[in-house]
């Protein structure tokens, strides 16, 4: 009997799995790996190569910077806004110059952008984290890159973020969405 | 030129290069450039505490946290070989407020005063080391992004529920800057 029981309890785990796939998806459209290939783990290597690269950008073009995010939100310098905005600009291009060729990825999959539908998080959320962006200086991005160069402390934060993230999952349903 | 990169890059350099990360992620294999949703994926190994939200095939999504383990080790690599020991320049009108608050040590990249191991166990420094990362992290999820997934990748694909997430994140910013801010450093 527990045997049985087993089963059905794996199969019942596989079919939420499957459910809170597409959640991840519909919910979470910005993050998401929209490939559909599956791919042994090694492939993963060359989003590393590339995470130190952005990460590199992060430090030398000062975005962990706490000084230079008190500098953009007392517009005090023209830094931080120079660079989302020239970011974006070319982000901008490439996607329209990806979509007007349907290029393709290296695997040789059609490359596919999700739309973003709107709910009230974006809101809410979006000035939660305003707050909190303007406090510790630092997005999710450069609370990776400030450990790396030595900040340890941040690990701190770093955690304090996961469980943030852990609360939200917990209380989702009782938020406005 | 090694001494050219050791100073910090121009914005018209690290924007648009930063930039370029979104179609090398969609050109490598189809992924859709955001960072917060790795914390997510760290909820989902670590703690899924039978939540519905993080019971998900999180393996799928380890680029995600391949790619931060990179960001992490490319904060290692900018700061030990690509760094003068030159202090940050900041704006004068700024050192000087900050001055005001006890900030005055400018020779690591974070202020010492306000993010260090010592720090943290002072009430100002919890408030801003905790409290702070609390709020990016419930923030960021609520929202369905952060500054990369919404204000980069969101607007470079034109999609107009990112543009009011990233203006509501820069309100959230000139809010706690200018009203609530000052009152956290006095502490």
């Amino acid at each position: 009997m527990p045997v049985k029981e087993e089963i059905s309890g794996t199969a019942l785990f596989k079919k939420e799995l499957i459910y809170t796939d597409y959640e991840v998806r519909s919910q979470n459209a910005m993050c998401v790996n929209e490939s559909t290939l599956d791919k042994p783990l090694r492939v993963n290597f060359k989003y590393a190569l590339l995470g130190v690269f952005f990460g590199i950008l992060l430090v030398k073009g000062e975005v962990i910077s706490w000084f230079r995010i008190q500098e953009m939100f007392k517009l005090q310098s023209f830094h931080m806004y120079g660079i989302i905005g020239s970011a974006v600009v070319v982000g901008m291009i490439s996607v329209a110059l990806i979509k007007k060729f349907k290029a393709k990825s290296i695997e040789k999959e059609n490359i596919h952008l999700e739309a973003k539908p709107f709910h009230k998080g974006q809101v809410f959320g979006g000035l939660i984290f305003g707050l909190g962006w303007a406090i510790t200086g630092a997005c999710p991005g450069p609370l990776y890159a400030l450990i790396g160069t030595g900040a340890t402390v941040i690990l701190i934060t770093l955690l304090s973020a996961v469980a943030g993230t852990w609360v939200y999952g917990r209380f989702r349903d009782k938020l406005p969405h | 030129m090694l001494e050219w990169l050791k100073q910090p890059w121009p914005w018209y350099i690290a924007g648009p290069l930063i930039g370029l990360t979104v179609p090398a992620l969609l050109l490598l294999g189809n992924k859709t450039f955001g960072i917060s949703s790795s914390l997510r994926h760290i909820c989902a190994i670590s703690i899924p505490a039978k939540i519905s939200y993080f019971r998900y095939d999180w393996k799928k999504e380890a680029w995600n946290l391949f790619f931060v383990g990179g960001v992490l080790l490319g904060g290692i690599i900018a700061a030990t070989w690509l760094t003068n020991a030159a202090p940050v320049q900041v704006n004068p009108q700024l050192s000087e407020e900050l001055a005001g608050y006890g900030i005055t040590d400018y020779s690591n990249i974070v202020p010492a005063g306000l993010f260090s191991w010592p720090a943290l166990f002072t009430l100002r420094g919890f408030v801003m080391i905790v409290v702070g990362g609390f709020l990016v992290g419930f923030g960021t999820r609520y929202a369905g992004g952060c500054t990369s997934g919404h204000s980069i990748m969101g607007l470079s694909n034109l999609q107009w529920p990112s543009l009011v997430a990233t203006c509501c994140f820069m309100i959230g910013g000139f809010v706690m800057t200018w009203l609530i801010l000052p009152y956290i450093l006095q502490l």
